[in-house]
């Protein structure tokens, strides 16, 4: 395998890991206003993801990171042609960054309304675009033969693209709903059970039209055959038809572990329809950016394999032990181990 | 008239400019004090772990949770300038990506993953870890932002000297990686940048101890921490004039017209004195101050270490830049070079200044009673924000035109792709945005920096820390 390759695909574990970790985090901010009760119990909702979903963002700071480095042109091209819709991307994670931190700094029930909003607001509205940009990136946005981006924001929505962000919004809640369920007791976590239940299908059945539908997208407009994509689309579809039978049996633990793998082999299915190319353009198929023709210098390329083998690991190693060490549920005060 | 419309529109470069200049700086108001307060938090929770003074514990808690506070911004802000450069600055990304791409990378991959995990660890951890592992845990934290900031000096510095690379037809091209990392302006710029940030959180320490001791309230508490910060401050600042002096003269080194702008130095001078104030002189056609209070020989001695060091003026430099580049404007915006530097050298010197008194009150047990001073010391607080800010903007500004020096022009490498009323459109969001956090965190700030400093064993979770009651 050569390095171009060999980045792209660390660049999809990179997004795999984002959307894995990040996509309970957001799912918990989603339920927010409509799965615990009263203000305790909002508190208690927020604790359960407290620990972990700073450095969960940090796979995003990674993503962006990883991809000017390794590939300066698509960073180029992407960032600057998705401009407004990553502006408001930023916008919902600010507001959502300060939201957790200044909820609990008042005791004004106004005061915890708005930022308990805010938080959900913030929470919906990031993956919804990411949804829809990443979607782009294998439908096709008009990119001229400099490799700039031609278009505009309303460039960004068509039917596909729409259907994936309220997909990824949807698998997002539903797997935000099953690790609620694993990290609270009592009435909470009876909720959170029953809203997992209630999101189960639909999710999922919108889960799987996305995979189907990246898949004929890919072979439509990309110029793929059906082999290999169709490979991680039957695995998501899969792992989420799992997810449900397991939510509907109350196996919480390993529903999660499906959503989880249906997540990840969602993320895969796209980038792995998307490649040899890393964004398509819809004005002239020529003009679209390969591993290759946007990567960084064999030399550049090299000297951050090597960083990252060692340090992607390590990072993985010490996230795990942060996962292990807040396994307990959490109960109203003070915690319950579970 | 064609000329002056010229002059009076606003371009996209313009305002991408703008945005870059108040994002940025509006980021940097967190990042010191988040690099000086994990250590000395850190500290203080040492000094808890192997002394038992309980004193200590409560101190870290209390400004463990400022620190906090001001983090949560820092990360939301920091996300904002990584996608800015290819956001506002795509021609600029294409360019130097293979180089200034790596760093950036590793600084999210190696240093801020390691920050963010194990703060989530040192918040949440209090009675989940042993008090060893979560004594650790804050360390971590403090080595992750220091590597963090080593990571983002690093590639700056490379827009300030590119090392380490080559330039083909249409990109730089990283041809040595310890190059990059051991690049003179780099080394001298990352511990300028350690050395503020310990700086403020001394001063924030300080100030807020000093606020707690003219109240009269927790005073034995309080004068543990001004102790800490005074120990810590006063030598930090002092070495840092020495420091900052000593990153003049590597910029004199590879940044002539920097320097040279930065002194309003039109002519070449030999020897140099040092302008303390000047009004006037600040642009091609006025370049002989009205007014000036000048001090013999000493920009010689500041830029080039030596009593009768040459330095080049202005003049001499757009002429010689000229026939390297090619025609154009190679000097910086004078007026703010000059005024950013001696902001920062002016606050910086009062800072020390004031620890100096400290320590002597200190010395002799009035420092408690001497209310005048506790009110300096709150005063106090802003200095070395100014400071900072004003350093970035030497930094930054004295580079114009290039955005890298003498490969790129920041004329030449905005985004095409993006419209004058696209980046208009997100100007105007994220200054509404960031206005309205500062307002709220500086209302945060104040309120838990006033607060009590909760006794121990009291109800509930004795080891919560009032930050992170969700």
């Amino acid at each position: 395998m050569d390095l171009q390759t060999f980045w792209f695909c660390l660049i999809v574990v990179v997004w795999a890991m984002y959307f894995l970790l990040e996509g309970f985090d957001f799912g918990v901010g989603m339920l927010l206003p409509f799965v615990p009760r009263s203000d305790a119990e909002r508190s208690t909702t927020l604790r359960t993801i407290g620990p972990v979903w700073d450095a969960n963002e940090v796979w995003l700071v990674v993503a962006g990171g990883a991809t000017f480095a390794a590939f300066p042109a698509w960073y180029a091209t992407m960032f600057s042609g998705f401009y407004l819709a990553l502006l408001l991307i930023l916008f919902f994670l600010i507001v959502r960054v300060v939201s957790f931190e200044w909820r609990s700094k008042s005791e004004s029930p106004r005061w915890r309304a708005v930022w308990t909003w805010a938080n959900t607001v913030g929470s919906l509205g990031a993956p919804l675009l990411w949804g829809v940009g990443l979607s782009c990136l294998v439908y096709g946005t008009p990119i001229n033969s400099d490799g700039d981006f031609t278009g505009n924001l309303l460039d960004l929505f068509s039917p596909y693209t729409v259907f994936a962000g309220i997909a990824v919004v949807a698998l997002f809640a539903f797997h935000g709903a099953t690790f609620l369920t694993l990290r609270t007791v009592g009435e909470l976590h009876a909720r959170a059970e029953q809203a997992a239940r209630r999101l189960a299908i639909p999710a999922v059945v919108m889960g799987a039209v996305y995979v189907a539908w990246t898949v004929a997208v890919a072979i439509d407009r990309n110029d793929k055959d059906l082999f290999p994509p169709v490979l991680p689309a039957a695995l998501a579809i899969v792992a989420l038809a799992l997810a449900v039978l397991f939510t509907l049996r109350g196996r919480s633990g390993r529903a999660f572990a499906m959503t989880g793998l249906g997540i990840v082999a969602a993320v895969v299915t796209l980038f792995t329809s998307l490649y040899p190319r890393v964004m398509v353009s819809s004005t002239g198929f020529g003009n679209s950016l390969t591993v290759d023709s946007a990567s960084s210098s064999h030399y550049a390329l090299a000297v951050m394999s090597v960083v990252a083998l060692i340090s992607v690991p390590v990072v993985l190693l010490y996230q795990g032990w942060t996962y292990y060490v807040f396994r307990h549920r959490v109960g109203d005060a003070p915690e319950t181990v579970g | 008239m064609v000329d002056a419309m010229g002059a009076l529109a606003v371009t996209t470069v313009d305002l991408a400019r703008i945005q870059f200049a108040t994002t940025s700086l509006y980021h940097f108001l967190f990042v010191p004090l988040t690099l000086g307060l994990a250590p000395l938090v850190a500290v203080m929770q040492t000094l808890w772990y192997r002394g038992g003074d309980e004193a200590w514990l409560r101190l870290t808690r209390f400004f463990g949770t400022l620190m906090l506070i001001n983090f949560a911004i820092g990360v939301a802000t920091g996300l904002v300038q990584e996608f800015q450069f290819g956001m506002n600055w795509s021609i600029y990304s294409q360019f130097v990506g293979d180089v200034f791409g790596a760093p950036l990378a590793i600084e999210g991959l190696a240093a801020f993953m390691l920050e963010s995990t194990f703060l989530g660890l040192w918040i949440f951890g209090w009675d989940r870890l042993s008090r060893r592992v979560h004594l650790a845990t804050v360390w971590l934290f403090a080595i992750g932002s220091w590597a963090s900031a080593f990571f983002i000096i690093s590639a700056n510095s490379w827009m300030q000297r590119p090392v380490g690379s080559t330039v083909t037809d249409v990109r730089a091209e990283l041809t040595d990686v310890w190059e990059l990392f051991s690049n003179r302006f780099a080394i001298w710029a990352y511990i300028h940048v350690l050395l503020v940030g310990l700086t403020t959180a001394a001063v924030v320490i300080f100030g807020v101890s000093c606020w707690h001791l003219v109240r009269g309230r927790n005073q034995e508490l309080f004068r543990h921490a001004a102790k800490l910060a005074l120990i810590v401050g006063l030598p930090i600042s002092a070495v840092n004039l020495g420091v900052g002096s000593q990153m003049g003269v590597v910029v004199t080194d590879y940044q002539p017209m920097k320097i040279a702008s930065t002194e309003a130095q039109w002519d070449t001078c030999q020897p140099c004195s040092f302008s303390l104030f000047q009004i006037g002189g600040f642009t091609v056609d006025d370049q002989t101050p009205s007014f000036s209070i000048q001090i013999p020989h000493l920009l010689s001695i500041l830029a080039t270490l030596s009593w009768d060091g040459e330095v080049k003026g202005m003049n001499e430099l757009q002429a010689s830049e000229a026939a390297t580049y090619g025609p154009g404007d190679y000097i910086p915006p004078t007026r703010t070079t000059y005024w950013s530097m001696r902001i920062m050298a002016y606050a910086g010197t009062l800072v020390f200044l004031v620890f100096a008194l400290g320590a002597l009150l200190y010395r002799r047990g009035s420092l408690a009673s001497r209310r005048w001073f506790l009110w300096l010391g709150v005063l106090t607080i802003p200095l070395p924000y100014a400071a900072a800010l004003a350093g970035w903007v030497l930094s930054e500004v004295g580079r114009q035109p290039w955005i890298v020096w003498g490969l790129l022009k920041t004329a030449d490498a905005n985004s095409p792709s993006v419209s004058t009323a696209t980046i208009a459109t997100s100007l105007g969001v994220f200054v509404a945005l960031y206005a309205a956090l500062l307002v709220v965190d500086f209302v945060l700030m104040r309120r838990y920096a006033r607060v009590d400093p909760p006794e121990l064993g009291g109800e509930g979770d004795e080891f919560a820390l009032p930050a992170v009651e969700y």
